[in-house]
């Protein structure tokens, strides 16, 4: 079976954070990873490649600089990785990501799984894979934490707030990994220098086909206005003393504001 | 469209390099330089103290959007019931249907929950689409999908909410895509502008490090998912009446690509309802060994609430993953938690930084948990939690 | 002349350093503290293709040099310096049969260690022979077509954990060294048994057992390299071991160094920072400079090994240098830290006890000296 795995290169969110005084986001440092869901997503198409046969290829939309993204995804085991990289992508919204990518999937044509990360780090939306799945009008199955795939069809198990959820799908189909549905496996050195060796074509907006309208600032219907940082200017209070002092100071406190 | 550096204003002061989020910045020589890692997103702009940094919009055609009207809500049945953030978003609804002098609506789907609209009506809306069908009766992707869409392609309203649940943030997606919108998720703030009718989104990104305020300007419906226990829910009243619309739909099962095979309990999960938990007591490595969550369990039993953990504990396998609050666990919006040997790194803040109380148990003055406890102990929890679950028996055992 | 890595290095390189920092430096101290050989960092080692970097592809190894097992060895040593011993010590078992063994040897032995499947260790010290190799008691004799072995040998790292073990034994003790042979010995051979596991200063969860001969049956086809030819057998391995001990040094300081500069500017004294005070900087300085300085002699020693140039005198130098500099170093870090030092709530306190390990194993300091002066005072009368 072949797969698709769409994965996005993310600033590792630990080390971003708003220079409360200028109100600027401070980078600096920050090192660039594949989004730790989407490790996730590639760990289940390579397991399913191991159980079935069949090709594994990666893509991501971005800049030049997300190819790095996408040899990492090759040392793990990907076969094949595509880079969609167009200025004409800049500033794309969940919308017209999620339409680019599913041009550049109909370009790859022959495929029977698509597989996400649940949703971004950076962003949290969570809102590429479902629309992935629309443009290309596939059923999807998110949250999944568990697969079978038999013959054209797939068991996908959805971990939910308190409940497992057992979908069955016909192929082609999209699922977007949950953290629990496996444990990424290390790029080893051999893969690495595998990766090396491969080409990595980047594909312009044209080669998929896209309409430039719906790409980009373009085609995204939402604009960032502001971005400030969260408001964390709490009346924060030291309690000092033995620890029984402590105890009783804080218990007086929670039942003065009725939180106990 | 297009962002460039005016260098001739240019004085190399390199804020935007610093602000940029991409690292798309860099210095060539004595000026900045965009590279391709830009996406557009502006945040250099506004910090270019000398405004030599020129992002070129497309052009706002102006788009007539006044045959969209109205405030909808698409409700969510949980266990046949409203689910709590349908209730709330009702209560948001209302205020942003008054703002804009509109009539506010719910969506109801599924299969037998007439019996639903009087709760939805008491709660604000003036208004029910009710679609019932057997194909309905579980929530599916493709059979909500069709019918929503459907919905609004007909009736054009300006605004839609969804919870921001699994089921919302599997749905509204697939709708947004479909129906062509703008759909801003997890929301934790909404607000209308009142002259453009816009819907101002306030969400966290980078897992909470960063607040955005996002538009949808020329796409109706402006869609978004909302975080549960955020918004105020109105207290019923009885006797209210919605008008109900009845969708007419009629599906064939034939013609679903999926089907829900099992539903099966996850028990570890339902023991550990952090979610809708009033309070939580959680850990973190400062607990040392996987034996001392005793002391936490003890203390979260004394309170009557529950316990959370932090990643590294996960990880270490300390205790089991149905604990994990944080950005890859669950978030939570407790009224009290107390954070124990947690150094709080942004992830976990990102789950629980929405508690109404945080109270911080660590050894380390300079933890970063400090910054948004209201409530900081620096000290020993082997001593401090302990005492407190002994206080918290004591003076509870009175009540 | 050039002293840069080349593109393929740097990224083999981030890649390892990304699991030392994720994976192996977190849990340094807890290996220490619960004192279990690290089979869970072993793993990890073999999924990312550690254990076979100099070996050629074809049994199993990823054909590199090295240049590149060393500095692997050396991130390695820095996040957790107990696994780049097993790291170290693995090359011993390995690095004989890759130079000496046949191909059959290779295929059976070099590939599953090479793969990281099994571990390896070499067998010189006995409790009688340390420095001196020729001292070795352990007899070997040919029984038709098995050896017999008999004897012991001590301190033996990776040793009970293990599965593939270089042994030097004598078939002719009245020869001294030149009765020396070196034999594959697989664990679960029958006769080869293990003795206490040593106690230790440090590396409590690095095994250092001893390895009992009574009548081990060993095949015949085990032999490594012919008979009488084990002192070379012997002495390449060392040479090697050398690199790996000098580099193990780097690393370890490393750790010591970056924890001494990152805690001197927290603390304060008399109402500044210590790192303000010129006692620390000049700590500080000659740190940094005695761990560049073994760096790039161990460096020079793995190249000239991989150019195929003499390079025993350079490890010989590499490994007295680096690890009395190791030494030098985690003291300094200790006292840098001052009473916190001393204290097992930071690492240091375990990097000065890992450190005295590499002045003493796989030859001291005095027998490395011994190994110089002998080469120089050769080179100079060929002159």
């Amino acid at each position: 079976m072949n797969i698709i795995v769409c994965i996005k290169q993310v600033p590792d969110t630990a080390d971003v954070r708003i220079d409360p005084e200028t109100n600027t986001l401070i980078r600096e440092g920050v090192p660039s990873i594949i989004n730790p869901f989407d490790e996730n997503a590639i760990e289940a198409a390579l397991q399913l490649k191991e159980q079935h046969g069949g090709q594994v290829t990666v893509i991501t939309m971005g800049p030049p600089q997300a190819e790095g993204a996408l040899r990492q995804a090759l040392a793990m085991g990907c076969d094949e990785a595509i880079l969609i990289s167009d200025r004409a992508c800049a500033g794309s919204d969940t919308l017209a990501t999620s339409y680019i990518l599913s041009q550049a999937i109909r370009k790859i044509g022959d495929y029977d799984l698509i597989i996400c990360g649940k949703q971004a780090f950076d962003g949290d939306t969570a809102q590429v894979g479902p629309g992935i799945a629309e443009h290309l009008g596939i059923p999807q199955a998110t949250y999944a934490v568990d697969v079978e795939v038999e013959e054209q069809t797939i068991h996908v198990r959805r971990l939910l707030a308190g409940r497992f959820e057992t979908i069955e799908m016909k192929l082609p189909a999209l699922l977007t990994a949950d953290k629990h549905m496996n444990d990424p496996r290390h790029a080893g050195l051999r893969g690495v220098m595998q990766a090396r060796k491969k080409e990595i074509p980047i594909w312009s907006i044209e080669e998929i086909e896209a309409d430039p309208e719906r790409c980009g600032l373009l085609g995204s219907p939402t604009t960032v206005i502001e971005i400030f940082p969260p408001q964390r200017s709490r009346q924060s209070q030291r309690l000092e003393g033995d620890p029984h002092e402590v105890a009783s100071q804080l218990f007086a406190k929670l039942r003065e504001n009725q939180i106990v | 469209m297009d962002i460039y550096i005016d260098v001739e204003k240019c004085t190399g002061c390199q804020l935007c390099v610093k602000a940029c989020p991409y690292g798309a910045i860099e210095m060539a020589g004595d000026t900045a330089s965009i590279t391709g890692a830009c996406t557009l997103c502006g945040a250099c702009v506004s910090v270019c103290p000398v405004q030599a940094i020129i992002r070129e919009l497309p052009a706002v055609e102006d788009i007539d959007n006044s045959d969209y009207r109205g405030v909808w809500v698409v409700a969510e049945v949980s266990d046949g019931q409203l689910a709590g953030v349908s209730l709330e978003l009702l209560g948001k609804g209302r205020e942003l249907a008054d703002t804009l002098q509109a009539p506010l609506s719910a969506v109801l789907v599924g299969d037998d929950v007439a019996g639903l609209v009087v709760g939805a009506a008491e709660s604000g809306a003036d208004q029910v689409y009710l679609a019932e069908d057997p194909a309905l009766a579980q929530y599916r992707t493709g059979p909500y999908t069709d019918v929503l869409s459907g919905l609004i392609n007909q009736h054009k309203p300006e605004i839609v909410l969804l919870g921001a649940t699994e089921q919302g943030r599997d749905l509204a997606p697939r709708v947004a895509a479909r129906v062509k919108t703008g759909l801003t998720a997890d929301c934790t703030g909404l607000e209308i502008d009142e002259q453009e009718r816009l819907l101002i989104q306030t969400r966290p990104a980078f897992g909470g490090n960063i607040m955005a305020r996002i538009i949808t300007r020329n796409h109706r419906p402006q869609m978004a998912t909302v975080r549960p226990r955020v918004m105020r829910r109105l207290e019923p009243v009885p006797g209210r009446e919605a008008a109900v619309v009845k969708v007419p739909v009629a599906f064939d099962e034939k013609s679903i690509l999926t089907r829900i095979v099992e539903i099966a309990r996850d028990e570890g999960a339902e023991a550990v309802n952090l979610q809708d938990a009033d309070i939580i007591v959680a850990g973190g490595r400062g607990l040392k060994k996987p034996e001392n969550f005793g002391v936490i369990y003890e203390l979260a039993e004394a309170l009557g609430g529950v316990v959370g953990a932090s990643r590294p504990t996960v990880d270490e396998g300390w205790i089991p993953p149905y604990h994990q609050v944080g950005q890859t666990g669950r978030t939570v919006q407790p009224k009290l938690y107390i954070a124990c040997g947690i150094s709080g790194a942004v992830q976990h803040l990102a789950g629980m930084s929405g508690a109404d109380c945080v109270v911080a148990v660590n050894s380390d003055p300079n933890a970063a948990i400090f910054d948004i406890a209201h409530y900081g102990i620096v000290g020993d929890l082997f001593e401090i939690v302990p005492a407190l679950t002994e206080i918290a028996r004591q003076e509870l055992a009175q009540d | 002349m050039d002293f840069s890595f080349t593109e393929e290095q740097r990224e083999i390189f981030a890649a390892v350093q990304e699991i030392c920092a994720e994976e192996l430096k977190p849990k340094a101290d807890e290996i220490d503290r619960r004192g279990e050989y690290p089979w869970d960092n072993i793993k990890l080692l073999a999924e990312l293709d550690l254990f076979g970097i100099p070996v050629p592809p074809e049994y199993g190894g990823l054909g590199l040099g090295f240049i590149e097992w060393a500095v692997v060895g050396e991130l390695l040593s820095a996040a957790c310096t107990t696994t780049g011993a097993v790291y170290g010590a693995h090359m011993l078992a390995e690095y004989p049969i890759m130079v000496f063994g046949t191909d059959e040897q290779k295929q059976k032995h070099l590939a599953p260690l090479a793969r990281g499947e099994k571990i390896g260790a070499f067998g010189l010290t006995e409790p009688n022979a340390g420095s001196d190799a020729g001292a070795v008691q352990t007899r070997a004799e040919l029984r038709g077509d098995e050896y017999i072995l008999n004897g012991s040998k001590v301190f033996i790292t990776n040793g009970g954990d293990a599965e593939i073990y270089v042994i030097i034994a004598n078939v002719a003790p009245e020869m001294g060294t030149r009765g020396l042979t070196a034999f594959i010995v697989e664990k679960g051979t029958e006769g080869f048994s293990f003795g206490k596991d040593e106690e230790k200063m440090a590396y409590s969860a690095l095994s250092n057992r001893e390895l009992i001969f009574q009548d081990a049956r060993v095949p015949q086809a085990n032999l490594l390299g012919r008979e009488r030819r084990g002192f070379r057998v012997a002495m390449a391995t060392l040479s090697v071991g050398r690199i790996g001990m000098a580099i193990g040094a780097v690393g370890l300081a490393q750790a010591a160094y970056d924890a001494a500069v990152a805690y001197a500017p927290t603390r304060e004294q008399f109402g500044q920072p210590i790192s303000e005070f010129q006692a620390i900087q000049f700590m500080l300085a000659d740190m940094a400079t005695g761990i560049e300085a073994a760096r790039w002699l161990t460096y020079s020693a793995a190249w000239r090994k991989d150019q195929d140039l003499d390079y025993e005198k350079q490890a010989a130098m590499a490994k007295v240098f680096a690890s009395e500099m190791c030494v030098d170093v985690c003291n300094k870090a200790v006292q840098i830290h001052g009473g916190y030092g001393y204290s097992k709530d930071y690492a240091v306190e375990r990097y000065y006890r890992e450190a005295k390990l590499f002045d003493i194993v796989e030859g001291t300091s005095q027998i490395q000296r011994l190994v110089i002066a002998n080469r120089l005072l050769k080179e100079a009368k060929s002159q």
